[in-house]
């Protein structure tokens, strides 16, 4: 993987890479590219202001995907990220938030994109990631009485046993069946 | 070596009860959604759905009225949640193909092209130019699937009901051409990394060109049915008003972000699978009401055709899929002599291919905005996290926005003049 | 109130009267308007022009639980919609029959994770089971069919 400022000038065209790497240079840990991709590594601290700044000064208004990754077994443990995309440039930006385990909340990006209203709760829902500041912060896709967050890598995917001809017997025993 | 996310659990602490009949919001959290009106009865809290028939599938809708007024309308979704993100991560790479087509049930085969679009841009694989073609011409002909849907439904919701009969007659002949590629209807699955199953069955090119030659009449009928039709502008025209930086920042794309003027299309901003060859314009509203979305997407049609004849005209000669044998598999007569094309096939078959540890995200146009795939891969053969970035879920997201002082009738027009597809906006 | 319970009270039954009733109760369900995923589109289809589901007397799509008596589950039934399937089963009134349209409904097809009822027969009776991934119009409507053979031959004993 290619890690270098210059990698990130040269496919964000250079006079953008060099704008946004002066303005940003102390929000950002890290840049990164891979396949032509640029991802902008921050900090929980410095989101809103990196958000904020991509919008307002570099026009990236179009929020077009926040999702969360689970890097387990790694640490930091999750990674919050924002594809960001500029309608009149015709460009797109990654930026990426890493978060410990140990502290899974970080501040919304709704002030500064609106879009990321559901985007967030779904990840409160999967992931169990608390956005501080979230105006409506409830589970979106799973039951309110739902417990734990199916996302994670911990949680099993499948929850029945695949039933052939030497196990059916048993699995079709324990399976629930529904009463008139 | 145990992989965590295939284990079965073995007892699941969420077993759903048959009378767990519950409202999923507290009073603590409705409060801040709603006007403090509808908490003394003044205004009403009306339910919508999630069984009801205009809502397309199972969405819910909590809407404040006051008199037939719309207040506020909370929608709530989940109702098909299928946790197919998660599915797709305890799949290789090949085998999750098959749970996009789920996705997007309307138009399977641009799901095919974005997960695929994103797995071969992960691996670094080019695809033949023949195959690129063919998913053009497969692409659009979803598109007109997927419109032909929302047209006979969206009009069925307002009260035209003679449109619904007539889209899906024609449906019907696109259904064939899939069949024919793939042997399902809806389904396809007909796409693989680097290419397709295999090549296109005789007969293909001239039921698409039949597609062709019989389309523009049937959109005429369509045509002098609603376009100046009386009822359906008073229905239309004014209704679930959105302009342009509104419709930006909720993050809308596709037909419904057009109508209010925004240009943006993948398929002319990131040119994907040589979109770039062929000649087309996208057309754009100017009011962002539910008229102008309507006008959009039946443009869009004749885009469609005629993409798809400069597709068939320009359409070259070659193999549908890479000849890299790391993703794709060797033909089949090649393992009756080649050694090393056993192994690649058994290879394949059994473990899949590893991926570069990396992060990429691919977009494509769908029928209802911009269908973006996220894939996390840690180096193994099934990825990290697939995220699938639903236009359905953004452009719904705007509805408490659209609905905003409208009348409750015209509630059903506005969710249809979006486009949603729930198995798009739960996943 | 009805034929049924009259006849019960008399304590009169005849195969003829038995077979009346089943063949009208045959010819004329009203299926309930409820789709859930991939599935209900091609239900839609077979309502459509092509398949023309209104041959068999079904043509009457209720969108209220209330006027139906059959439901046809098509699509994957997520946690959090099967409690509303419940409910809806338990508006129908009697009598009633479930269709399990497809994989994802008969025993939760290719998803086999934390989000859909493995078969939704965990939470309403079914009926029948329509296999496909979606099924085709024409199987769903041999579905359909399999439903009216078990209808007419449901002996009185049976009846709600």
């Amino acid at each position: 993987m290619e890690q270098t400022a210059e990698g990130f000038a040269a496919t964000m065209t250079p006079n953008l890479g060099a704008a946004v790497l002066a303005a940003l240079g102390d929000c950002l840990s890290d840049v990164r590219v891979f396949r032509d991709e640029v991802t902008l590594i921050t900090t929980r601290e410095r989101i809103v202001e990196v958000l904020t700044y991509l919008r307002d000064a570099q026009e990236f208004n179009m929020l077009i995907d926040e999702t969360c990754v689970d890097y387990l077994p790694k640490e930091p443990r999750f990674g919050i990220i924002y594809q960001l995309y500029s309608i009149s440039r015709n460009i797109r930006v990654r930026v990426k938030v890493m978060l410990s385990e140990s502290n899974r909340s970080i501040a919304t990006a709704t002030g500064v994109y609106c879009a990321a209203n559901w985007l967030e709760r779904e990840m409160y829902d999967l992931f169990g990631i608390n956005f501080e500041g979230h105006p409506d912060l409830r589970r979106i896709m799973m039951p309110a009485g739902w417990e734990g967050h199916p996302l994670l890598k911990e949680s099993a995917v499948k929850v029945e046993e695949v039933a052939f001809s030497f196990n059916r017997e048993r699995v079709e025993a324990n399976k629930p069946r529904a009463q008139e | 070596m145990t992989i965590p996310n295939l284990r079965i659990e073995e007892s699941p602490k969420n077993v759903v009860s048959a009378s767990d009949t519950q409202l999923d919001i507290t009073f603590d959290q409705l409060k801040k959604l709603v006007s403090p009106r509808a908490l003394t009865g003044d205004n009403m809290l009306l339910n919508m759905g999630p069984q009801h028939p205009s809502t397309h599938g199972v969405l819910r809708l909590l809407l404040e009225l006051d008199g037939e007024t719309v207040i506020n309308c909370i929608p709530d979704i989940g109702f098909l949640h299928t946790g197919i993100e998660k599915t797709a991560e305890s799949k290789t790479y090949t085998k999750a193909i098959v749970v996009t087509d789920r996705i997007d049930y309307l138009a399977p085969m641009i799901c095919n092209t974005a997960y695929v679009g994103a797995v071969e841009k992960l691996m670094g694989v080019d695809v033949p130019l023949r195959a690129q073609y063919i998913r053009v011409i497969l692409n659009e002909l979803t598109r007109m699937n997927s419109h032909l849907v929302w047209l006979g439904t969206h009009a069925l919701d307002i009260g035209a009901m003679s449109m619904f009969l007539y889209t899906f007659r024609e449906r019907e002949m696109l259904l064939d051409i899939f069949e024919m590629v793939s042997g399902v209807r809806m389904m396809s699955s007909y796409f693989r990394v680097g290419g397709l199953w295999r090549d296109i069955p005789a007969g293909f090119i001239d039921a698409v060109r039949n597609v062709i030659k019989v389309f523009p009449d049937k959109l005429l009928d369509y045509e002098k049915l609603l376009k100046e039709n009386p009822l359906w502008r008073e229905r239309t025209v004014g209704i679930g008003v959105i302009n342009k930086e509104d419709a930006i920042a909720w993050g809308m794309t596709g037909p419904s972000l057009r109508g209010s003027g925004v240009n943006y299309d993948v398929r002319k901003a990131m040119p994907y699978s040589s979109y770039d060859h062929f000649e087309f314009s996208v057309p754009v509203g100017s009011n962002g009401d539910v008229y102008d979305r309507y006008r959009c997407r039946v443009e869009e049609f004749y885009q469609s055709l005629k993409i798809i004849q400069q597709a068939l005209d320009k359409l070259p000669s070659g193999p549908v899929i890479t000849d890299n044998r790391k993703v794709a598999p060797p033909p089949k007569h090649e393992i009756a002599y080649s050694m090393e094309s056993l192994i690649h096939h058994f290879k394949l078959w059994t473990e899949g291919f590893r991926a570069p540890e990396g992060e990429v995200y691919f977009s494509v146009e769908s029928g209802k905005g911009e269908f973006g795939v996220f894939i996390s891969s840690d180096g193994g053969v099934r990825p990290r996290r697939v995220h699938f970035r639903a236009p359905s879920l953004c452009n719904l997201q705007s509805l408490p926005q659209l609905s905003k002082g409208c009348l409750i009738a015209d509630i059903v027009g506005i969710v249809g003049s979006v486009d949603i597809v729930l198995g798009e906006v739960d996943r | 109130m009805g034929l049924e319970q009259k006849l019960g009270n008399m304590g009169v039954v005849t195969m003829s009267t038995e077979k009346a009733i089943n063949w009208a109760r045959t010819n004329a369900i009203w299926p309930m308007l409820f789709g859930l995923a991939c599935c209900a589109i091609e239900m839609m289809s077979t309502q459509a022009s092509n398949y023309d589901l209104s041959r068999f007397g079904m043509e009457l799509m209720r969108a209220s639980p209330r006027q139906s008596d059959l439901m046809i589950v098509a699509g994957r039934v997520s946690r959090k919609m099967a409690p509303v399937l419940r409910n809806l089963y338990d508006q129908m009134p009697e009598p009633k029959w479930v269709i399990a349209m497809g994989d994802c409904a008969s025993c939760g097809g290719v998803f086999n994770n934390y989000a859909v009822v493995q078969g939704v027969d965990e939470i309403v009776p079914v009926d029948v089971y329509v296999a496909g991934c979606p099924p085709r119009p024409e199987t769903l409507i041999d579905g359909i069919l399999k439903l009216q053979d078990k209808i007419k031959k449901e002996p009185l004993n049976k009846w709600q």
